[in-house]
Order: C-alpha cells, then structure tokens, then sequence
C-alpha cells in the first residue's frame, strides 16, 4: 500500500491545471461557474482548445488520435478540467469513440473517428423512448431493412443535446423474436435525414437542449449498422461499462463544493458570512467530508483499475455517492440565497445579460441550478434501479 | 376539539374547490402565469365576489369576520390548484393587521375596499441585508414639521408587491438597524413621489417586487400602530401570514402527492405499472406521511397564531414553517424522482407544485430559519 499520489500523477495533474488555467476563456469559465446556460459554441470552442494541444480525445488510445492515458490520469485531467470550470466533453467524444473503436467497421473508424475527435460531428445518444425508460429493453422504434439500408420509424425522448447534435447514435428494434434484448440494433443515424423532425422539450430549469426525435420512414444505409444486427444491446452495454469511474463525478462535485464555500461567503447573515453561522457552517462541513470519501473510494477504483482487476459494479458506489454530494450542494447553494432565490430572472441564466437584477446576478441561478440537478439521480439509470442493480450484482439479493 | 368542518365552513371550501376545478385546469394555469401580470383581474373580482378577500375583515366593514381556522380551509384549496391570485399579503396579513392595529380612520379607509376587491396591499418588511430577519430595518423615516416624515431605504423580494396599490412598509423611527425597539410602520401609495417599485417573476409564477424609497413623504396619519412599536403588530401579522402559507403549502403538497400516486398507478414499465415495485411503495408511504404531517401542524398554526403568549405562538408558527418546508422540500424532490425523467420538464404539473413548495419555503423565513426561532424560546 502506497497512500500518496505519485510523483508523475502530481507532475500530470499540475500540467494539467496550470493547461486550464491558462487557457481556458474566461467567458465560459464564468457561466460554467455561475450555472449560467451553455451555448453549443462553448464546448465546441473548448474542444478545439483541447484539441490543439492534442488532448481532444482523452480517453482514446494513441492508434485513433488519442492521448493514450491511464484511467488515473483521465480522472486526474477530467477532475482538474470540471473543477476549474471547463464544459463537459460532448458525450460524443467518451462514448461513441470507444464503440467504434471496439465494433465499428474500418470504413466507420476512417469516417466518423476523426470527425468526431474534431468536432465536426457532434452526437447524440438515442436510446430512451416514452414507454422505455429505466426498461430500456421495451424501445420500439422500428428499423426495417429494404435493401441496403433500413427504415426507422418511431419515437426517442430526452436525447440531450440534440437541438445541436448532428448524429445520433440509437438503438432500434430489428427482430420482435426471443428476448427483448435480443432484437435490437445499435444504428447511426445523420439527423439532417428527411424523415427526421426534432421537438424541443421545455425542462424544468428553463433550459431547451433537450428534444423529443421522430422517425417517420427515414432512410439509414445498412452500412451505418454497428455491430451485427440484434447485437446492439451488447453494443450499449460495453458503453456502460467502459469509464464507470467517470460516473464519479469527482470534478464537478468539487466545483460545486467550491461555489457553495465563496457563495456561502458573499452572502450575509446578520452581518457576518453565512459560512461563520454555525447552523450553516455544518451543513458545509458535511458536504466536504463526505466528499472526502467518495474521493477516497474513487482512488480505491484507481488502483484496482491500474492493477488490471476490473472494479465492476462496485462503481456504482461512486454513482450514488456523487448524487448525493451534487444535489446536497446544490440545495445548500439554493438556501444561501434566502428570499432572493424566489425572482426568476431567466435572461440571468444566459450569458452577456446586463439587466436590472434584484441581486448579484450569480444569486438568480442558484435555484435553477438546484432544480436543474435533480437530474443526476435520474439520468444514466435512476438511483432507484441503479440500487436494484447493486443488490442483485453485489449482494445476490 | 373537533377537527370536523362546520357546515358553513363545508360551504366555503367547497366554493373554493369549485373556482379551483373550473378556472385552473394547468395549462390554463401555465398560460396566465406568462401573462405580464402573472394573474387575472377577473379571478381576483371572483375571488373578492366570493367574499375571500373580505374574508378576514370585520362584518362592521363589510367582510366574513373569520379566523385562522377559515384562512387555512381557503388556503389549502387554494394551495391545491397552485392559484396565483395575489391573495395572501392582502387578505390574510394586511387585514389582521389594519384590523387590529389600524385607527378608525384607516380601516374605514381601507377594510370596505378589501373587502370589495378594490385595493391590494402588499407589507414591505425584508431587506436585502436582513435575510429573514423582520426586526432587521435599516428603512429610516426621519420625522419633519407637521408630523411628516421622509421614508428612505430599499426594501427586497416584496412578496406580491407588484400588483398593490398601498404598502405597509416597515421603517426606523429610532434605535439601530437590528433593534426590535424603534420600529414604525407606514402605509404608503405605491404611486407616492419616490417609490419606485421593479416587479419580477418569481419561479414558481408569483411575483415579488424591489421597493426602492426614496425620501419619500408621508403624513403623520400613515402611522399604522403606535410609533417605534410597529415590531410586535408585524411579527404577529406576518405570523398570520405564514399559518395561512402553511395551509397552502399542505393543499400544493396533497395535490402533488395525489398527482405522484396516480403516476405510479399508470406509469408502466418492466411490463407493470411502476407502482408494484416495494421502493416506491415505501417511497410513497414516506410520502404520505410527510403530508399527514404537515397537515397536522399547520392546523396547530391556526389554532395558536392568536394566542396571546408570544413564547406559544413563536413555537407553533415557527414549528409549522420549518416542517411545512422540510416536508414540502422532500415531497417535491421525490415526485420528481418518481416522475423520472418526465418530472424534469416544465411540460408536466409536478414540476410546477415543487417550484412552489420551494418558493413557500423562501417566503417569510425558511426552515432553518424558524429552527433558530424555535431555539430562541424553547
Ligand atoms: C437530464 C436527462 C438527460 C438524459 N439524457 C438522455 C440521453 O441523452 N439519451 C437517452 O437515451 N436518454 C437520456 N435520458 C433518459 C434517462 O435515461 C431516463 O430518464 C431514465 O432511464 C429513466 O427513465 P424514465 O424517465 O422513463 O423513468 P421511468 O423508468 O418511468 O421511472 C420512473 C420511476 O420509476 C422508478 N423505477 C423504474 N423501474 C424501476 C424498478 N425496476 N425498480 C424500482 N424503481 C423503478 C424509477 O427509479 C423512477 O423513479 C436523460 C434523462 C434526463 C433526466
């Protein structure tokens, strides 16, 4: 047992953080910061940021345009990343790359790979449907081969980001027979596609990235099938597997640790910071050390995962351990701004607004923000199946 | 005791039910909480024709001449269609407080047209240093020749400020900024030379309004209660206001866990409805409880509100705030959790409920706030 992060981890992580720091524009660090909406021109910006310096694929070995790190090393870069208030990587990058990767076929890996990598394609990831949510295995969209290439029809929901999105990559049902899980196809789908209509969809914090997707007998060429046909399920699950450890969070539970210690000290209390009233001071406190631990147990599956035994689903204690910190943060944060958090001023939560606000304009995100991230106990599996999972997997329950 | 309605108060929640189910179907709802105004003045005169902003007013100047235990009734249903009519400030806290603290003069002035429907109030009490705390006034009215004064500072998050016509408005006439001593209250024209009131949205459809004041002049005769003894009346009457918040918080609670519930009945997946799995039972369960709850401390808000032990209505108040906004809180997340990722949307009620039960919590002292108060006179 060796308890210290080593000497070339402390080396990268500094690397990494004074690359941040240094580049990162301050514009979309401060709405990253202040919870304010993101346009797809921020990440995009900050992708080619990334990309310049060859870091625009993290976790992508070095054959496809990658950076060739570690899983300690891409936790340490994405921690470091998030923490000082970069956007998110497009989901595109982390997820669809590694399936290609894995299932694609050389002419795929040559088209999409680097596209991807370069932000020229961006994703979307289209498996929900209205009737097939946590039982993701009952999704009906249809696709039907003619020939060289298949007809969709049917319906996704909560495709994030597809406002923005060029493709997506879905799963689509292509046999009724046997198992559910058995019938479906992992599918890519240029969204530019006659037949293809999007419906923003109003979410509760104001924001509308999110759109319902309809196929209406849109047609895909065959050559876009990943995989073998009915073997997308298989596809989808390498996915969940592949960065468990991302699902940590750790970044952006110490951003929002950050953010609720300065807000809790601008705000005043009688007088005095809100951070020095004992009541609220250890509220605080507890956020922080449980963040301790859930950090602690991340290192845990660092160090199995770089001595080659696969953490499995033991991972999702740090699932669940990051949607407590987030959301427990992001109530406090709320509660920092007392009364000022009932005015909604929906123009606070865009950028470059110069308006009259009541308050510091970062006080009139804060209870967006909040509702916002009831999100994260409901995405990527709900906290209540992810348990379900846990106790059939961990405990044979 | 008896927790059962009389018939005349079986009357008046059913009339208030009635106006709920016909004028507050949801997307109607949506719609008119986009509205500028954020309410309509034809509900407000239906509200007023159904005696509910007389409700509290004296029969003498033309009201119901009821209580706390009739406010809650009218919340609660109120609370259930999440109506955004800006009721609460003027029926159930500027009343009470003109009524028993106002001279002949201003509840001749002021009760008759209450109760018609044709005056709003609003009390500016909060300040942007202040929190929660009411005894926190920086707000000065310097006295002039004649019995005037000169009112000047800034008042913040004015619940339902935007739309009244008069506020009461909390000032110092002596002592420093925290002292609970020295406080006066006014009633000033919301049009008076000086005011300046900016309306917001808030997130959960109501409004609330910044209050600038700006050496703005007053006659001797706007004192409402005594000088540099306004704390106490305020107190009381805010207390007033927040039993009555209470009661709404219990409706908007009942109705989003009836409407969480009726979810887990229809939504199905796994080839059952979502309902059959034991989480959500016992999810729901904890639910209900938190309700029941809820339900019953408000009741104990009405019936101490008017007690005239200070110590006793501070902890029941106080106590009823900060459950209703823990309660409240817990309800709202887990109907969206139960929801999933459809309670995430604006599309759906569920989401609008819990804004409200946040907002609910924000308004008059949150739930930690009213622990602390709790503490100070346990
Ligand atoms: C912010 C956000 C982003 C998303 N992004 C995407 C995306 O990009 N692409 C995509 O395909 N999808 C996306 N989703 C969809 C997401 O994966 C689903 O919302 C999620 O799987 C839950 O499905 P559902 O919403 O249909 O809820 P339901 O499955 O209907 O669940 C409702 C409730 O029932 C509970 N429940 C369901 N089954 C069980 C069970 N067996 N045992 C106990 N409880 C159960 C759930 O925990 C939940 O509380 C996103 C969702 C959100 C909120």
């Amino acid at each position: 047992m060796d308890l210290n992060e080593s000497a070339e981890e402390q080396a990268f992580r500094l690397e990494v953080r004074a690359f941040v720091r240094d580049q990162l524009p301050v514009e979309i660090r401060d709405k990253v910061l202040k919870f304010q909406h993101l346009e797809k021109s921020d990440y995009v910006t900050w992708h080619r940021i990334l990309g310049a310096r060859g870091w625009g694929a993290p976790t992508w070995p070095k054959e496809y345009g990658g950076t060739g790190w570690s899983g300690v090393q891409r936790v340490i870069f994405e921690q470091e990343c998030m923490e000082a208030g970069a956007p998110r990587l497009l989901a595109a990058v982390n997820m669809i790359g590694p399936i290609l990767m894995r299932y694609g076929t050389p002419e795929q890996q040559a088209y999409f790979l680097p596209k991807t990598r370069d932000m020229d394609i961006v994703w979307c990831q289209g498996y929900s449907e209205p009737g097939a949510g946590s039982d993701l295995a009952s999704l009906r969209t249809r696709a039907e081969r003619q020939g060289d290439h298949y007809v969709v029809n049917g319906q996704k929901i909560w495709t994030s980001l597809s406002l923005w999105a060029d493709w997506v990559f879905a799963l689509v049902r292509t046999s009724s027979e046997g198992k559910p899980q058995e019938g479906i196809s992992f599918l890519l789908i240029d969204l530019n596609t006659p037949g293809i209509t999007r419906r923003p969809i109003r979410m509760i914090n104001g924001s509308m990235e999110f759109t319902e997707v309809f196929f209406d007998n849109v047609n895909v060429p065959a050559s876009n099938l990943v995989h073998e046909k009915n073997k997308g399920w298989s596809v989808a699950k390498h996915l969940l597997v592949h960065e468990r450890s991302a699902q940590a969070d750790i970044g952006l539970c110490k951003r929002m640790l950050r953010r609720l210690k300065e807000v809790a000290t601008t705000c005043l209390k009688r007088g005095r910071p809100l951070i020095e009233d004992q009541r609220f001071r250890d509220q605080v406190v507890r956020v922080e050390m449980d963040l301790l631990a859930h950090e602690w147990t991340l290192l845990r599956v660092l160090s199995m995962i770089a001595n080659k035994r696969d953490p499995g689903p033991e991972t999702f204690v740090l699932k669940l351990g990051a949607t407590a910190i987030v959301q427990k943060a992001s109530e406090l944060l709320m509660e920092c701004a007392g009364p000022d958090a009932l005015p909604y001023v929906a123009e606070a939560l865009h950028e470059g607004w110069q308006g009259d606000l009541p308050n510091a304009l970062e006080i009139h995100t804060l209870a967006a923000n909040y509702f916002d991230w009831r999100r994260i106990s409901i995405y990527g599996g709900t906290s209540e199946v992810t348990k379900g999972i846990m106790s059939k997997m961990i405990l044979g329950l | 005791m008896d927790f059962n309605l009389s018939e005349e108060q079986l009357m008046l929640a059913d009339t208030v039910q009635r106006f709920v189910e016909q004028e507050y179907e949801f997307e109607e709802r949506k719609k008119l909480a986009r509205t500028d105004r954020g309410y309509s003045e034809l509900h407000w005169q239906t509200l007023s024709d159904i005696g509910l902003t007389g409700l509290l007013v004296p029969e003498s100047f033309g009201g119901m001449g009821a209580g706390p235990q009739e406010a809650l009734i009218v919340m609660e249903a109120l609370g259930r269609g999440l109506v955004l009519e800006p009721l609460l400030s003027t029926a159930f806290v500027a009343v009470p407080l003109i009524a028993r603290h106002g001279n002949k003069a201003q509840q001749q002035l002021l009760l008759p047209d209450i109760a018609q429907g044709r005056l709003r109030l609003a009390i500016a009490s909060l300040e942007p240093e202040a929190r929660f705390d009411l005894w926190q006034v920086a707000t000065e009215a310097r006295p002039q020749e004649g019995g005037r004064y000169l009112l000047q500072g800034r008042k913040t998050v004015v619940i339902q400020g935007d739309s009244a016509q008069q506020l009461i408005v909390s000032a110092r006439t002596s002592g420093n900024s925290s002292d609970k001593d020295g406080i006066t209250l006014f009633l000033v024209d919301a049009k008076a030379m000086g005011v300046t009131v900016k309306g917001f949205p808030n997130i959960d459809g109501h409004h609330s309004a910044e209050i600038f004041l700006n050496n703005v002049a007053v006659d001797g005769s706007a004192v409402l209660g005594e000088v540099g003894r306004g704390y106490e009346p305020l107190e009381w009457a805010t207390d007033r206001g927040i039993a009555a918040l209470c009661a709404e918080a219990v409706g908007t609670m009942a109705k989003l866990f009836d409407l969480t519930v009726e979810y887990l009945r229809t939504r199905k997946q796994f080839g059952q409805p979502i309902g059959r799995f034991q989480v959500l039972q016992h999810r729901a369960t904890d639910m209900l409880v938190a309700v029941e709850q809820a339900r019953s401390i408000a009741l104990l808000a009405a019936a101490r509100v008017d007690n005239p032990d200070p110590g006793s209505r501070r902890k029941a108040v106080s106590a009823a705030k900060s459950v209703v906004g823990r309660n409240g809180r817990f309800i709202g997340e887990q109907s969206i959790q139960l929801h999933g990722g459809m309670g995430m949307t604006d599309e759906l009620a569920a989401g609008h409920y819990f804004k409200r039960l946040n907002c609910i919590d924000m308004t008059w002292g949150d739930s930690s706030h009213h622990q602390e108060l709790y503490g100070d006179v346990m």
